[in-house]
């Protein structure tokens, strides 16, 4: 067992964490008192290959393997996860997604421009009734020979506005139940297409998130991912690996606090002396240390898994729960341990609870982390 | 034309700094080592002009005197956008002993690019030293750099001010800050392509170091700050008289 970084990993691990502490933070309490989208920073941090990182250089993606992904994931969101939750999206669902399910045509036509970051990707599954339980989709593609008819309502979708390449989970044979949903790839573009309004969000306000309506949507056939039918499992594979992302995610928010909570600790005084000599503040650091720590190590074992073309489900999802409920547990100490402070955005690390809240949410709820976790243990 | 850059290998300028060997060695455990700063911004401005120059610039080199743990950090400026890199196989000891490895390299670059200080030692002298080695000219505190239609435009602080000399190449220039206005990212691109690029090892020149280290003291410890109550004018005297003794 190896716990060195390679030399690319960590230069990778420090390009992240450079633009974060010179860029990120410079803008990142007006944008999400804006709910502004980052588009400034995502033009750069497609300049320096993040959009795109993992994706294979064959079709201009940088090559990365997942732990350098999760380096670079967890210092981006120790500042700022609006920025990561848009780098996630794109880079763990989207271009992992049809890279991997995809063929050739469609990654000759989709995945090189996703990969070169000249188009963002969205990832359309989530539905007003179909959250948790995603294989109820009531969004139809009627099968009309050539071409499919995308009629529905998507809900919470990350990139909605600022994507340009969909991918879209859809009922086609609704008596078949998950097994007749399929995915397809639609252009943003495409007639019929239209954004309900920005959804004002607790955190992560400067992502861009909105409902999206199908009206007599055609996508062609060739658009289609996978077999007739393969949507559900193409969904839940690319929800399996966009988990790490998010588990890399939450591991960056808790550190990030961890990481202001000390600072503060070191410095503010109560009772005569700097209130990190109170016992009662240190152990809540030593808690909050060994939690990040523990959550940082599942998130690199699930993606060592996956690096290593081993079954990471499990583990991807022992990471997702556990990092999002200890970055909910440590930022809200972080909050306690400023103080008043902490209740004011200024200091950031209310934020960073609000911010915490929604990895327990998205991408599969620590729930039903825990019924995929459960059942691959009692399965037989 | 040809740049090189004289890389320091630097611990990183967070780094807690201990002494070994009864206080005569720098203690290097745990230690993050990074470009030294200056020279850092050495290799973005020689990039930029690189880029601005239309091929003006064939190619940028980098060269450090270390061992071979310093060659993460080499391979760090080649991620940068450095073209190759020589890393001259010595510990470096004193200015003396590694200004006469450089000059072995150095001889063979039209713009000699060296940061004004390393951020541990501050030694602030091999630019100079190396340019006596080489017989070129050397500019001191150069906070601009400019190449227009082939001529070389250097823009150096004096006090109050800041003039503006042309020199022909080669020649070494000692650079400051401003110089270039932050170091740069590396890509994912450039990360990968780092260990394509060629990272020369050479053997150093045999040198003595003219000077040698006899013990390290950090600075004491500040000391507690005392009040005294703005009545009390004789106290203050009194402290600054016979504790403090500066009056």
């Amino acid at each position: 067992m190896d716990f060195e970084f390679t030399e690319e990993q960590l230069m990778i691990r420090q390009a992240a964490r450079d633009y974060a502490e010179r860029e990120l933070i410079q803008d990142v309490l007006e944008r999400d008192a804006k709910a502004e989208f980052p588009t400034r920073h995502i033009k750069n941090l497609t300049d320096l290959g993040f959009m795109g990182m993992i994706v294979d250089p064959k079709y201009d993606g940088g090559g990365m393997d997942t732990i350098s992904y999760v380096l670079a994931m967890e210092e981006i969101s120790k500042i700022d996860s609006s920025v990561s939750v848009i780098l996630s999206v794109h880079n763990s669902l989207v271009c992992f997604g049809i890279q991997v399910y995809g063929n050739e045509k469609q990654k000759e036509k989709y995945l090189r421009t996703l990969a070169r970051g000249e188009k963002i990707g969205a990832f359309l599954l989530s539905e007003p009734e179909a959250g948790s339980d995603a294989s109820m989709q009531r969004t139809l593609a009627e099968d009309k020979g050539d071409y499919y008819l995308i009629n529905g309502v998507k809900n919470w979708i990350s990139n909605a506005n600022s994507a340009s390449i969909y991918i879209v989970i859809a009922q086609t044979y609704p008596e078949k139940g998950h097994k007749g949903i399929n995915a397809f790839i639609v252009e943003k573009d495409s007639p019929g297409i239209s954004l309900g309004p920005h959804e004002d969000k607790m955190g992560m306000r400067s992502s861009d998130t909105h409902s999206v309506m199908f009206t007599d949507v055609k996508v062609p056939k060739e658009n289609r991912i996978g077999e007739d039918g393969f949507g559900f499992k193409f969904a839940m594979k690319a929800l399996e690996a966009g988990r790490i992302g998010i588990a890399a995610q939450a591991v960056g928010i808790a550190s990030g606090a961890l990481n202001r909570a000390i600072q503060y600790a070191k410095e503010r005084k109560a009772f005569g002396t700097e209130i990190a000599n109170h016992q009662a503040i240190a152990f809540k650091i030593s808690d909050m240390a060994v939690k990040v720590e523990n959550a940082r190590n599942l998130c690199l074992k699930a993606a060592w898994l996956k690096d290593r073309g081993k079954p990471f489900s499990t583990a991807s999802s022992m990471a997702k729960q556990y990092a999002a409920d200890i970055a909910m547990e440590v930022t809200t100490e972080a909050v306690q341990i400023l103080g008043g402070y902490g209740y004011v955005k200024e200091y950031h690390v209310e934020r960073l609870m609000r911010e915490a809240k929604l990895t327990q949410i998205y991408e599969g709820t620590s729930e039903i982390q825990k019924i995929v976790i459960s059942r691959s243990l009692l399965k037989d | 034309m040809k740049i090189l850059i004289c890389i320091s290998n630097v611990p990183d300028t967070t780094t807690k700094i201990r002494f070994t060997a009864d206080n005569t060695a720098f203690d290097t455990a745990g230690i993050q080592w990074i470009i030294n700063p200056w020279d850092e911004l050495a290799l973005t401005r020689a990039m930029e002009l690189k880029e601005t120059t239309g091929g003006t610039i064939e190619k940028i080199t980098v060269v450090a005197v270390g061992l071979k743990d310093a060659e993460p950090t080499l391979r760090k400026t080649l991620a940068i956008g450095a073209d190759d890199a020589v890393r001259i196989d010595a510990e470096p000891k004193d200015a003396f002993f590694v200004a006469e490895q450089l000059a072995q390299v150095a001889k063979d670059y039209d713009i000699i690019l060296c940061g004004i200080e390393a951020s541990d030692y501050n030694g602030s002298a091999v630019g100079g030293m190396l340019s006596e080695f080489l017989g070129i000219p050397s500019i001191s505190s150069v906070s601009k750099l400019d190449i227009e239609n082939g001529n070389v435009k250097v823009n150096r602080e004096i006090d109050g001010g800041s003039e503006t000399l042309s020199t022909e190449v080669p020649f070494v220039a000692i650079v400051q800050k401003g110089i270039a206005l932050e170091p740069r990212i590396p890509s994912m691109r450039g990360i990968m392509m780092a260990r394509k690029k060629p990272l020369n090892v050479i053997p150093a020149v045999e040198t003595e170091a003219l000077t040698e280290f006899v013990s390290y003291e950090l600075p004491p410890a500040k000391a507690a700050c005392k009040m005294v109550d703005a009545e009390n004018v004789k106290e203050l005297v009194d402290l600054l008289h016979n504790e403090a003794k500066v009056i």
